[in-house]
C-alpha cells in the first residue's frame, strides 16, 4: 500500500500555476511540475538550450513563445530541476518573467496549451508532501493549508458566481441535462413509445449553448485586457511633443510630427508591447481652450479618451512653464492614474526644470527627450509597473478564479463541438452522449457537480417510461 | 432449541436469483453450503415479468456468466424468445433479452442446485440471524431449529415484512401466494440496522384463450439469436411471440375515476416505488396528455395459456383492473387469472455494507439482492455471486474481490449501492456506467473470465476455449492492420481516403458503411471465423478511437481507485475536512480514495486532505 503512494505522483498529470503573488512584484514565476514538465517547457521556450536537454539546477535565458509560433510573450529566465531535489520531487520547471499578471497568464496559458493542467489549490504542496519532500510530522499543517487555499478559492469563485453568470451557467446545465436525457432515454428505453427531441432541435440547442459560452468567454476580465491592452492616453497642450513621444514609444514614425501646433486633430491609436504588457496608445489633439470648431471637436474627443483611459501620460514642455490651458488639463486628469512626462528636457533651463520638478514633487514623473529618444525605456518601465498596480486593484485572486472558469468553459465548448460533429456524422447516440457529459462536467466544475441521478430525474420527469 | 448436528461454512437464506448464485458460488468454490428457502417449489421464481436481460441487464447476465454464474445458462435453457435490443445503435449498448418459460426456469435452476456438490438445499422459514459477539454464527427457524455456520448470506427479496396491496385490501405475504418473513428484519433492527421501506408492483396475468391476438401487433424474436452463456452450445428451438397493444382514453377514464380505491393514491402505501417501472395509474396521472400507453403481452411459458401484461402494473382493486383492461384492443373479453398487486417490503439501506457486501455492523453477515434496495433478477444475481465469492474469500482470509466501475456493470452496481445508497428500488441503466463504451456484452469474457477461472467457478474447458478465442481475435486484428489494399476496390471514397492510394483493411473497416463481411470480398486471405469472433474484431477496430479514449480515462480513474484506505483508518481526530465531508466519510468508510471521491458532499479539496492524512497513516 505504501508503494501506491510513492508511485502515484509520477503517474499524474503535469500541473502548472503562477506561484508568486499576483501584482505585487516586478518579477513573477510560473511553475510546472510533473512527468511532462520538460517536454512542455521545450514546446514554449526558445533559448540556446532545450530545457529537456539542460542539466539539473541550471538557469537559462530565452523567451517564452506562443505554442507552435515564434511570437514572443516575454523574455524569461527558465530554471530546470530534475528530481528528486525539487520542491515536489518531480521534474520541475520555473519560468521567471516580468511580474505583470498579463504576462504570467499568457505563460500559464501556453503551458496549459502545451499539455499541463491548471494546478488545484495547494496541489504543489500536496505533491511535495505525498512524495516525501515535507516531513510527515507536518501532515496536519499541510492539511490545514490545503483546506485554507481551497476555501479561499471557493470563496472567490462563489463571490464571482453571483447574478448573471451563475444564472447563465445554470441554464446551460439545464439545457445540457435536457439534451442528455433525450439521448439517454433512447438508449436505455429502446422499446418505448417516445417522442424525443429531433436532431435539428438538439443541434440548434447545442449551438445556442456554444454561443452562450462564447459570450461569457468574451466577458472575462483578463481576456479583455489581453485582447484590448492597457489603454494609455497621451495628453498635453499643443506642440509639447505628444506625437514625438508616440513615435518614440512605437519606435516608428506614425503620427505626423511638425512644428506647427495643433497638427493632430484626431485621436490616433496604436498597439504596443511594454515589457509584455499589451498597450494601446492613444495620441490626442493638443489641449487648448479654443474657438476653432475643428479643434474644439478634438478637445471633446480628448476628454472622452481621458474618461476611458487606464493610464494617462501628460506631456509637459520642460523648457516652458505651465500655462492656463495646462492647469485646466491638470484638473481634467486629476482623478485618473497618470504619469507626468517632462519632454524636451535638453532644451529646458536648469531653473525652469527645477521649478517644474518642485511642482510635480508628489506625482510620478519622467524626464525625457522624445526626439532624441532619451528616457523612453525608463518611461516604458514606469508604465509597465503601473500596469501591475492596475492588476492589484483588479484583485489577483479574482483573476485567477476567472482563469479557471475560462479553462472549464473552453473544455465545455470543445465537448460541445465534438458532440455536434458526431451528431452531424450520424454516429450512434452513446458517442454523442460521451462528449456531452464532458461538456456538462466542465460546467459542473464551476457551479457544482452534475451526477447521473440529475439526468435520470430529467428522464423520469419528461418521459413516460417503464413497463 | 434444537441445533442441527452438522455445522456449515456458509448458510444462504433465500433461494431467489441472488440466493441461487450465492449458494452455487460458495459450493463451487468448495465450501459446505446450506441454502434455505421457505418454499422449494418456487426456487428462482420470476416474480415479475418472465424475461431476463434487457438494457444494461443483458450486460449484467453476461458478466455473471463470465464469472462462472448460472443465470445466463438457465435463461438459455428456459428461453422461448431471444432478441438483441438497440441493434441500430453502437455495440456498447446492444443488450440481449430472453423471454423465459417461468416454470422451466425454476425447474432448471433447482436441477443445478440439487446436483451441485457441497450444496444442501432445505425448506425452512428463517426467523433470526444468530449473532455472537458481533459475528454471525448461524440462523434460527420458525420451528426453533438452529443451523450453525461461519457465514450467513441474507437474500430475502421482498419477503421481509412484505405487505401486498390490491385495492384497499392488504395482507402480509412474501409475494403472491407465499409466506412473508415477519421477524427477521425486526430482529436486525433491534441489533442496530437501519431499515427502510420500498414498494414495487406487478401487473395482472391473463388467460391467453380469451385474448383476441388478431387485434394486436406481433413482436418477433431474432432469427439467429446468440446465447447468453459460454456454456450453452445450442439454444432451444422455441420461437414464441409477444404481442403489442395499447391502452386508450376509455382505459384512462376508468383508472382516473377509481383512484380513491388505489392504495397508492389514497396514501395507504408508504414505501417508495421505482420511477422506471411505474404503475399504470401513475402513468395515467403523471402523463395525462399521453393518449395511449404500450402494453406487451408476454407468454408465461410452453405449458400454460397464461400471459403477462407488461406495462400494466397496478394495485387498483380487482374489479377496476378487470374493467380497465377490458377496454384494451384485443382484451375486450379477457379473463384475469391473477390480479396485479403492489408489495411493500423492508430493505436495509446499502450504505451499511462494505463493497464486499458484508455488513459493517455484523462480521460474516452478507446481504445481497432486493434486501439492499435493488430491483431486477439480474441486479440480484450479480450481487449474489459477488456476496458468495467474498464470503468464501473472507472465510479463507483471502483479499476481497471488488470489481471496479471501469471493469464491469457489477462494479458500478455495487459501488453505487455502498457509496451513495438508494432512495428508490435501484435498477441498472447504461447511463450509470461512465465507461460504458468498454463495458459491452461481447467482451464480458475478456473483462471477467480470468477472475471466474481463478476462483474455480469457470471450468477448464470454457477457459481454454476463451484463451483460444482471444488469440484468434488478437491475430485477426493485427492481420487487418497489416494487409493493405488499393482504395480503388471501394466503391465510394471518403474524403479522408482520397489522400491515400492503399489503405489497411483495418482502416477501411473504420468507415461507417463498411462491415467485416464486406472486407471478405476484397480480402483474399480471409478465413471463415465464428460469428462471436467476427463481431468482436469488427467493433474493436471500428470504434478503436473511442475505446482508446475511454481507456485513457480509465487509466486516470484507476489511480485514485488503487489508493486503498485500510479499514482501521479513523477520521475522528483528523483536521482539514469540512464537517459534512468528515461525517460522510465516517459513515461510508470507503475502501479507496476513488470511492471516497464519489461520496456526495466530499469535495476535491477534502480528497487532497484525505491523501495527506492517509500518507501519514500508512507510513507509520
Amino acid at each position: 500500500m505504501k508503494k501506491n503512494f510513492k508511485s502515484t505522483s509520477l503517474d499524474e498529470d503535469t500541473i502548472a500555476a503562477i506561484s508568486t503573488p499576483l501584482g505585487e512584484g516586478g518579477l513573477g514565476v510560473v511553475r510546472i511540475s510533473g512527468r511532462e514538465a520538460f517536454v512542455i517547457a521545450d514546446k514554449i521556450f526558445r533559448g540556446k538550450v532545450k530545457p529537456s536537454k539542460a542539466p539539473s539546477h541550471t538557469v537559462h535565458y530565452g523567451k517564452v513563445v506562443v505554442l507552435n509560433t515564434d511570437e514572443e510573450i516575454d523574455e524569461v529566465l527558465l530554471t530546470v530541476m530534475h528530481p528528486p531535489k525539487t520542491y515536489t520531487k518531480e521534474p520541475l520547471v520555473e519560468i521567471s518573467s516580468h511580474g505583470s499578471s498579463f504576462i504570467l497568464y499568457k505563460i500559464l496559458n501556453q503551458a496549459k496549451e502545451a499539455g499541463a493542467r491548471l494546478a488545484n489549490p495547494g496541489e504543489f504542496t500536496l505533491r511535495a508532501f505525498l512524495n516525501g519532500r515535507i516531513d510527515l510530522a507536518q501532515a496536519e499543517a499541510v492539511a490545514e493549508l490545503i483546506k485554507a487555499k481551497t476555501d479561499l478559492s471557493l470563496k472567490v469563485a462563489l463571490s464571482h458566481l453571483k447574478g448573471e453568470l451563475s444564472f447563465k451557467l445554470n441554464s446551460f446545465r439545464e439545457n445540457l441535462i435536457e439534451i442528455l436525457a433525450n439521448l439517454e432515454v433512447q438508449i436505455d428505453f429502446p422499446e418505448e413509445d417516445l417522442e424525443p427531441k429531433d436532431k435539428e432541435y438538439i443541434l440548434k440547442e447545442l449551438d445556442n449553448i456554444k454561443g452562450g459560452i462564447d459570450k461569457l468567454l468574451d466577458t472575462y476580465d483578463e481576456g479583455k485586457i489581453l485582447k484590448d491592452g492597457l489603454r494609455v492616453v497621451i495628453v498635453g497642450k499643443p506642440n509639447v511633443g505628444k506625437s514625438s513621444l508616440l513615435n518614440a514609444l512605437l519606435k516608428e514614425e506614425r503620427a505626423i510630427v511638425t512644428p506647427v501646433p495643433g497638427t493632430t486633430r484626431d485621436v490616433i491609436s496604436e498597439d504596443a508591447n511594454f515589457k509584455g504588457v499589451p498597450v494601446r496608445l492613444f495620441d490626442t489633439a493638443g489641449f487648448r481652450v479654443s474657438k476653432d470648431t475643428i479643434e474644439a471637436e478634438g478637445i471633446k474627443r480628448t476628454k472622452l479618451e481621458i474618461g476611458k483611459a487606464d493610464m494617462i501620460l501628460w506631456v509637459v514642455d520642460a523648457s516652458s512653464g505651465l500655462d492656463k490651458d495646462e492647469l485646466e488639463l491638470e484638473k481634467q486628469i486629476e482623478s485618473f492614474k497618470h504619469v507626468v512626462v517632462l519632454n524636451k528636457i535638453d532644451l529646458g533651463s536648469e531653473d525652469s526644470i527645477s521649478k517644474l520638478l518642485d511642482r510635480f514633487e508628489n506625482k510620478i514623473y519622467k524626464e525625457i527627450c522624445a526626439i532624441k529618444r532619451e528616457g523612453i525605456e525608463d518611461l516604458i518601465d514606469a508604465v509597465a509597473k503601473e500596469a501591475i498596480t492596475f492588476d492589484r486593484d483588479a484583485n489577483g485572486d479574482v483573476v485567477l478564479s476567472n482563469f479557471r472558469h475560462k479553462d472549464a468553459l473552453l473544455r465545455s465548448k470543445e465537448g460541445l463541438s465534438k458532440a455536434k460533429k458526431s451528431l452531424t456524422e450520424k454516429l450512434s447516440l452513446e458517442f454523442i452522449a460521451l462528449d456531452l457529459r464532458i461538456a456538462l462536467d466542465a460546467i459542473g466544475e464551476i457551479i457544482g457537480k452534475t451526477v447521473t441521478e440529475d439526468i435520470l430525474n430529467k428522464i423520469f420527469s419528461d418521459f413516460c417510461v417503464g413497463k | 432449541m434444537i441445533t442441527y448436528e452438522e455445522k456449515f461454512d456458509i448458510i444462504v437464506v433465500g433461494a431467489g436469483h441472488a440466493g441461487c448464485e450465492a449458494a452455487l458460488a460458495c459450493a463451487r468454490m468448495g465450501c459446505k453450503t446450506l441454502l434455505l428457502t421457505s418454499n422449494k417449489e418456487t426456487i428462482a421464481q420470476m416474480s415479475c415479468n418472465p424475461a431476463v436481460g434487457g438494457l444494461a441487464k443483458g450486460q449484467l447476465v453476461k458478466e455473471i456468466d463470465a464469472l462462472g454464474g448460472e443465470m445466463g445458462f438457465i435463461t438459455d435453457k428456459a428461453g422461448i424468445q431471444f432478441k438483441t435490443l438497440n441493434k441500430k445503435k453502437g455495440p456498447a449498448v446492444w443488450s440481449s433479452r430472453a423471454q423465459c418459460d417461468r416454470v422451466l426456469y425454476r425447474v432448471y435452476m433447482r436441477e443445478s442446485l440439487e446436483n451441485q456438490k457441497n450444496l444442501w438445499l432445505k425448506q425452512a422459514i428463517v426467523t433470526e440471524v444468530l449473532i455472537d459477539n458481533g459475528k454471525a454464527k448461524g440462523i434460527l427457524t420458525n420451528i426453533n431449529s438452529a443451523y450453525l455456520s461461519d457465514v450467513v448470506i441474507l437474500v430475502c427479496g421482498t419477503f421481509l415484512n412484505g405487505l401486498i396491496h390490491i385495492g384497499l385490501e392488504n395482507f402480509p405475504a412474501g409475494r403472491a401466494g407465499e409466506f412473508p418473513s415477519l421477524t427477521l428484519s425486526d430482529k436486525l433492527k433491534e441489533y442496530g440496522f437501519e431499515v427502510g421501506r420500498l414498494k414495487t408492483g406487478t401487473p395482472p396475468r391473463l388467460d391467453g384463450k380469451t385474448i383476441d391476438f388478431s387485434k394486436t401487433i406481433p413482436q418477433y424474436g431474432d432469427e439467429n439469436p446468440k446465447p447468453f452463456s459460454l456454456k450453452t452450445k445450442k439454444l432451444p428451438e422455441r420461437h414464441y411471440l409477444c404481442h403489442l397493444t395499447h391502452t386508450n382514453g376509455e382505459t384512462h377514464k376508468i383508472i382516473l375515476a377509481n383512484l380513491d380505491r388505489s392504495p397508492l393514491y389514497s396514501g395507504v402505501i408508504k414505501g417508495i416505488g421505482p420511477r422506471y417501472c411505474p404503475s399504470i395509474e401513475d402513468k395515467v396521472v403523471k402523463f395525462r396528455g399521453k393518449p395511449r400507453h404500450q402494453l406487451f403481452l408476454e407468454p408465461e411459458g410452453e405449458n400454460t395459456t397464461e400471459y403477462y401484461v407488461n406495462g400494466f402494473a397496478t394495485s387498483l382493486s380487482e374489479d377496476v383492473q378487470l374493467k380497465a383492461i377490458r377496454t384494451v384492443s384485443g382484451l375486450e373479453k379477457v379473463e384475469m387469472t391473477r390480479p396485479g398487486y403492489a408489495i411493500e417490503y423492508d430493505f436495509f439501506p446499502p450504505t451499511q455494507l462494505n463493497p464486499t457486501l458484508e455488513t459493517k455492523l455484523v462480521e460474516n453477515l452478507f446481504f445481497a439482492g432486493q434486501i439492499n434496495g435493488t430491483s431486477g433478477y439480474e441486479e440480484a444475481g450479480a450481487q449474489g455471486i459477488m456476496a458468495g465469492i467474498n464470503a468464501v474469500l473472507k472465510l479463507r482470509k483471502k483479499p476481497p474481490f471488488v470489481l471496479k466501475r471501469c471493469e464491469a456493470y457489477i462494479g458500478v452496481l455495487i459501488d453505487d449501492l455502498v457509496t451513495k445508497g438508494t432512495k428508490e428500488p435501484y435498477r441498472m441503466f447504461t447511463s450509470r456506467a461512465e465507461h460504458r463504451l468498454v463495458l459491452r456484452e461481447d467482451n464480458a469474457d475478456q473483462r471477467l473470465l480470468e477472475y471466474g477461472y481463478k476462483f474455480g467457478l469457470v471450468s477448464e474447458k470454457i477457459y481454454l476455449e476463451f484463451k483460444k478465442r482471444k488469440g484468434i481475435i488478437e491475430n485477426e486484428k493485427k492481420r487487418l492492420k497489416k494487409v493493405k489494399v488499393s482504395v480503388s476496390v471501394f466503391g465510394k471514397l471518403t474524403e479522408d481516403m482520397e489522400n491515400h492510394k492503399r489503405v489497411s483493411l483495418a482502416y477501411a473497416l473504420k468507415i461507417p458503411d463498411i462491415t467485416y463481411k464486406d472486407l471478405a470480398k476484397i480480402d483474399k486471405d480471409s478465413k471463415e471465423v465464428p460469428q462471436r469472433i467476427a463481431e468482436q474484431v469488427e467493433l474493436e477496430i471500428k470504434y478503436e478511437g473511442y475505446i482508446k479514449r475511454q481507456n485513457q480515462e480509465i487509466e486516470k480513474f484507476k489511480r485514485l481507485e488503487s489508493m486503498l484506505i485500510p479499514p482501521d483508518f479513523k477520521y475522528d481526530e483528523l483536521t482539514g475536512f469540512k464537517h459534512e465531508a468528515k461525517e460522510k466519510l465516517k459513515d461510508v468508510n470507503p475502501i479507496s480514495v476513488g470511492q471516497a471521491s464519489r461520496i456526495s458532499g466530499v469535495s476535491p479539496g477534502d480528497i487532497a486532505v484525505l491523501m495527506v492524512h492517509l500518507k501519514k497513516f500508512l507510513s507509520k
